[in-house]
């Protein structure tokens, strides 16, 4: 047994932990849940809650400083006279913790009788209703009456504490995850208690409301409906969301995330523990920056824009790949150039560069970021993008297409060419979600899906590869860009390509660095890949 | 070309006769079975639900046609229904309906067709309705049609034997089998059912009758509970009417029939209704009476259906072969002896 | 198990007997009391805590009691409801209760009156009272919407006002 290691038992269950470690997450280890509010295992200990409280023992020791064994041939424990919070004790070799005796059940229902004397029955407008730990642990360990007769204590409801976050101190239960978030993690000590007793009450220090970056991850952090995110506010409740593992696309940080949504309908996006990427933070740049899944303007048909109407006419789907693959039959290869967008999946970036050897190039989206999560760069696949063969210098084709050399442009996603230089190529194929200036010059429109509606892999800055899950279905009349691309290379004599699978297969075989790899291999969590 | 003219309209009017009488045979039958269960019945459309009869037949022509899919056969799938409905109207066409009607200084036979040997055309035509349901079971090409097709196969022909041996004796003893002939025979003597000797025939005939229009008791080709709907179960609006009017025409003739066999006829026993028509008035009282005959039997259809529950199959079809068939042919013989000890001809 | 078959005398066997009492019996009812009840005209009673179709309710100081918690769009067996949350309006009297659906819609055509909804309701803000004849021309007719819901539902008299001192 390493030096490091502890031996202990918990409810009768062995359990090798390492030095150091709580007893909540030592419990974890074996699968025993100890109830917790003000325990966060990115945060450091408060121990107010008390919710945690467990019976701890020591095995008696004899004379001869072995343990005694008792008459029913069982090692006699001494346990401590008082319950102890397992949030704040530390594993210790031949300890003995029991989380379930009656004792610590009684002490459980006392924290929750307490919690709940002043707590409001808000649970039918609480958007945390459904994820509330309140009201698991008063399944558990909760009266269903109440035995306080008095009035509640009131104190200041549906309160702004910025622009993104209400407060509702009625619901608080004094935890202070909140306040340790912000001092420790964003940097901000803003929030703090005044008052005392059942009139407690939280708040932010006067004029110093938090404004961070990374304000949300408190609504996340807190296991009550005291905070809530504007942005999620009333909008759905949790129990109709679909969870789906995800990752952020708005910078080359690539934090997990979970996207909830409904039917066709994305509600929210939430950061998703991977120590490797964001730790169980996200920030709210990347959070709230998703409402382009649902934005109204989606381009929904393939177009063209018929040169005798003088207008763009929609086309079915079969239709407008059998005429982009005739105009691109006839078009010459080497005046062919795409611009692949490091926002759009490492596949589909495989699949464009297919379309043209020579001129390949995506465009730089920088930014201001900070040392905690948000990167400069805000191109989530810029890496993705390399290693498929794309260049960051997309000058070259702008020069290109200015002094004729390019005649034809595939727009994977992107709207970096001025129209006036548009205007000058004979034709231009766009794949994208939301009209722009490209669109608009566009000869031909194939519109696309979202990074909530596919699959495929993003590579971050450190090299990560991850992988995205459709959470919704693709809006009614587009179709996922690798199902785009490779409809078009199969036309054009290439191998048709029916799942994600099978390009991520070929893509392996030609891009050295996956050499190995599969989306199985890359699960949930990502794996780095040699650079 | 006078004949042409006045056969004519002889067919129109019988025609017409024929499809009203049975499109209130199924509104009786609706109210009767309402009146059995303690219902009212049809009574929103006219007064006491009287217009039913179009209502439903505006419907049904309203309804859609559904041609399912699986169906390959079209042509004998629409030949079915017509099958079915067709030979029951034709073998209307030889039952004297009446006596006859002094009308334009003529004559005029009420009667389509005045065959002798109409006994045999009525049975011949009316076991075409067979054919009727085979093709439907056959040509919907699924499965409960087509059992509910071989079921009523089997049945009818098997009845078709026992319909016609019971009713031999009649024949034995009439001489003839024109059915103006029988009912004259019976106004000069008097009607077959008060002839004792004739009872047996008269029972094994109207039970066969019953299994030959697949009437409950014997209505085992539609069995709901094993067969969905049996042979129409694929069709739809007037498809579908003609199955329904096909029954109930089938009914109208039986009961002809037995009106025409037993019980005398358009006549009644006494003066001036055993006797050939005069006047006009007597003529069409002679009709009215033999419709009326009639729907005492249509009466007795609809009286039994909502009484008797169905028999199994092979009960049905041991009554007919090991008990009617045999029961028949003893018949036979015995009023063959009858005959030939007390009087005869 | 063993049934034994009954003996039948030759009557039961002959089956006549029992044909000619079944046509009696028929035969009998014709002239009988009918029990039909002619509906559109002759309305049944309803009893006791009838269940007709799931109506909104507002308390006696008229404020919609509903607070678009979305429980009884989630217990529905045929998935009838849908509720579409929204806010209170800032400065009404009911302001306190934050939220109220934006909309409230109810398939009548998926309903099957269980009175589910009833039961979870938090708020006793809807109740299934007693309309039984829910009808219209098209599918589009048959989606209740919450103007609708509320006014067929009307006032519930209700003591507990739990809002009113937020
Ligand atoms: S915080 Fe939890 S218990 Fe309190 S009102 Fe919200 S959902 Fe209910
Ligand atoms: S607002 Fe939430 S996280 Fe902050 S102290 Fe209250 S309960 Fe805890
Ligand atoms: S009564 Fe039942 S089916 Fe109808 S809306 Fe309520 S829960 Fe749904
Ligand atoms: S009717 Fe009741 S259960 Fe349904 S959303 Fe409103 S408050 Fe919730
Ligand atoms: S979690 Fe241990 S005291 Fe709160």
């Amino acid at each position: 047994m390493a030096d490091n290691t502890v031996n202990l038992t918990i409810d009768d269950k062995a359990v090798v932990a390492p030095k150091g470690m709580n007893l909540i997450e030592a419990a974890k280890l074996v699968g025993i849940e100890i109830p917790h509010y003000c325990y966060h295992p990115k945060l450091c200990i408060a121990g107010n809650c008390r919710m945690c409280l467990v019976d701890v023992g020591m095995p008696k020791l004899g004379a001869d400083r072995k343990p005694e064994i008792g008459s029913d041939g069982k090692m006699v424990v001494m346990f401590g006279p008082k319950l102890v919070i397992g949030c704040n004790t530390t594993v210790a070799d031949g300890m003995v913790v029991l989380t379930k005796s009656p004792k610590v059940v009684k002490a459980r229902e006392g924290v929750m009788e307490f919690l709940l004397i002043n707590h409001p029955l808000d649970c039918p407008i609480c958007d945390q209703a459904g994820e509330c730990r309140l009201q698991e642990f008063s399944v558990d360990y909760g009266k269903a009456e109440s035995r306080f007769v008095e009035e509640k204590v009131h104190k200041p409801k549906k309160t702004a504490l910025n622009a993104k976050i209400t407060l509702d101190d009625e619901r608080c239960i004094l935890c202070s995850r909140c306040i340790r978030f912000m001092r420790d993690v964003a940097g901000q000590d803003c929030l703090g208690f005044i008052q005392r007793g059942s009139h407690s009450t939280l708040t932010c220090y006067l004029g110093n409301e938090p404004k961070t970056n990374y304000d949300l991850n408190i609504v996340d952090i807190c296991p009550v409906g005291a905070l809530t995110s504007n942005d999620f506010r009333f909008q759905q409740r949790v129990w109709f969301l679909k969870q789906t593992k995800s990752i952020c696309p708005n910078c080359a940080t690539g934090c997990n995330t979970v996207i909830w949504s409904r039917e066709d309908v994305v509600y929210r996006q939430t950061p998703r523990d991977n120590n490797d990427v964001n730790q169980c933070w996200m920030c709210d740049y990347g959070r709230i920056n998703y409402k382009f899944i649902n934005d109204p303007h989606r381009l929904t048909t393939p177009s063209v824009k018929s040169a005798t109407l003088g207008q763009r006419v929609n086309l079915t789907w079969p239709e407008a790949i059998r005429q982009v693959v005739d105009k691109l039959r006839a078009a010459k290869r080497d005046s062919l150039a795409v611009i692949g967008s490091a926002r759009a999946t490492t596949e589909e970036l495989y699949l464009l560069k297919k379309f043209s050897p020579s001129f390949a190039a995506y465009i730089p989206r920088v930014g201001t970021g900070d040392n905690f999560l948000l990167n400069t760069d805000r191109n989530p696949n810029a890496a993705g993008a390399m290693l498929t063969g794309f260049s960051s210098d997309y000058s070259v084709i702008a020069d290109g297409i200015a002094d004729g050399k390019i005649k034809t442009l595939i727009v994977l996603g992107e709207d970096a060419i001025v129209p006036e230089l548009l205007a000058k190529l004979e034709l231009l194929i766009v794949l994208d979600i939301l009209p722009g200036k490209t669109t608009e010059a566009a000869h031909y429109i194939l519109p696309g899906v979202t990074f909530a509606e596919k699959s495929g892999t993003f590579i971050n800055a450190k090299n990560r590869i991850q992988r995205l899950n459709p959470a919704i279905p693709p809006l009614v009349g587009t179709k996922p860009e690798h199902l785009i691309l490779s409809a078009l290379l199969a036309e054009l004599g290439g191998k048709r390509y029916a799942t994600i699978q099978e390009v991520f297969a070929d893509m392996t075989r030609d891009v050295p660095a996956l050499a190995g790899l599969n989306l199985s291999k890359i699960g949930d969590s990502g794996v780095e890949v040699k650079s | 070309m006078e004949f042409v003219v006045i056969t004519m309209a002889k067919i129109a009017v019988m025609l017409g006769v024929l499809l009203t009488v049975v499109a209130y045979t199924v509104w009786l039958e609706r109210k009767v079975c309402a009146w059995m269960q303690d219902r009212v019945g049809p009574n929103r459309v006219g007064p006491f639900g009287l217009l039913q009869p179009l209502a439903d037949g505006l419907k049904m022509m309203l309804k859609e046609d559904v041609l399912p899919r699986h169906i390959t056969d079209k042509a004998l799938y629409t030949l079915g229904p017509l099958m079915a409905m067709v030979p029951a109207l034709v073998t209307a066409g030889a039952i004297p309906w009446g006596s006859q009607l002094p009308l334009f200084g003529r004559q005029i036979q009420c009667v389509v067709a005045n065959l002798n040997a109409a006994v045999l055309v009525v049975f011949a035509t009316s076991s075409f309705a067979v054919y009727g349901i085979v093709l439907a079971g056959w040509a919907s090409n699924s499965k409960y049609p087509f059992l509910g097709g071989v079921r009523s196969s089997a049945q009818m022909i098997s009845y078709e034997v026992c319909l016609a041996l019971s009713v031999v004796p009649v024949f034995m003893q009439i001489g003839s089998l024109s059915l103006c002939h029988m009912v004259e025979y019976q106004t000069h003597h008097t009607w077959m059912i008060f002839m004792p000797w004739q009872w047996p025939s008269f029972l094994i005939f109207i039970i066969s009758a019953f299994a030959e229009t697949n009437r409950t008791p014997f209505d085992l080709p539609e069995a709901e509970q094993e067969l969905v709907a049996g042979y129409n179960t694929e069709y739809s609006s007037m498809k579908f009417s003609m199955f329904f009017l096909g029954e109930y025409a089938a009914m109208f003739v039986m009961s002809a029939m037995m009106v025409t066999l037993f019980f005398g006829g358009w006549s009644l026993p006494f003066a001036p209704f055993n006797r050939p028509a005069t006047t006009l008035w007597i003529g069409l009282a002679h009709v009215a009476i033999f419709l009326a005959k009639i729907l005492v039997f249509l009466f007795l259809y609809i009286w039994i259906r909502w009484t008797i529950p169905r028999v199994r199959y092979d009960q049905l079809m041991a009554l007919g072969w090991k008990i009617f068939i045999p029961l028949t042919i003893v018949n036979i013989v015995f009023v063959g002896i009858v005959l030939a000890l007390w009087g005869g001809r | 198990m063993l049934v034994q078959r009954p003996k039948l005398t030759f009557w039961e066997r002959l089956y006549l007997p029992q044909v000619l009492q079944g046509l009696w019996q028929t035969l009998s009812h014709i002239p009988r009391k009918k029990f039909t009840r002619q509906y559109p005209e002759e309305k049944p009673p309803l009893y006791g805590k009838y269940r007709g179709a799931p109506e909104l309710v507002r308390d006696p100081d008229g404020r919609v009691k509903c607070v678009a918690c979305q429980l009884c769009e989630f217990v529905c067996p045929p998935k009838a409801i849908r509720v579409v949350p929204g806010f209170r309006k800032e400065g009404a009297s009911d302001a306190s209760v934050e939220k109220e659906p934006s909309d409230f819609i109810i398939n009548m055509n998926r309903c099957i009156f269980c009175g589910f909804c009833e039961e979870v309701c938090p708020e006793e803000a809807i109740f299934l009272l007693r309309d039984f004849s829910v009808s219209g021309y098209s599918r589009e007719e048959m989606q209740f919407h919450k103007d609708k819901l509320l006014e067929l539902g009307g006032v519930r008299e209700d003591k507990i006002q739990k809002w009113k001192n937020k």
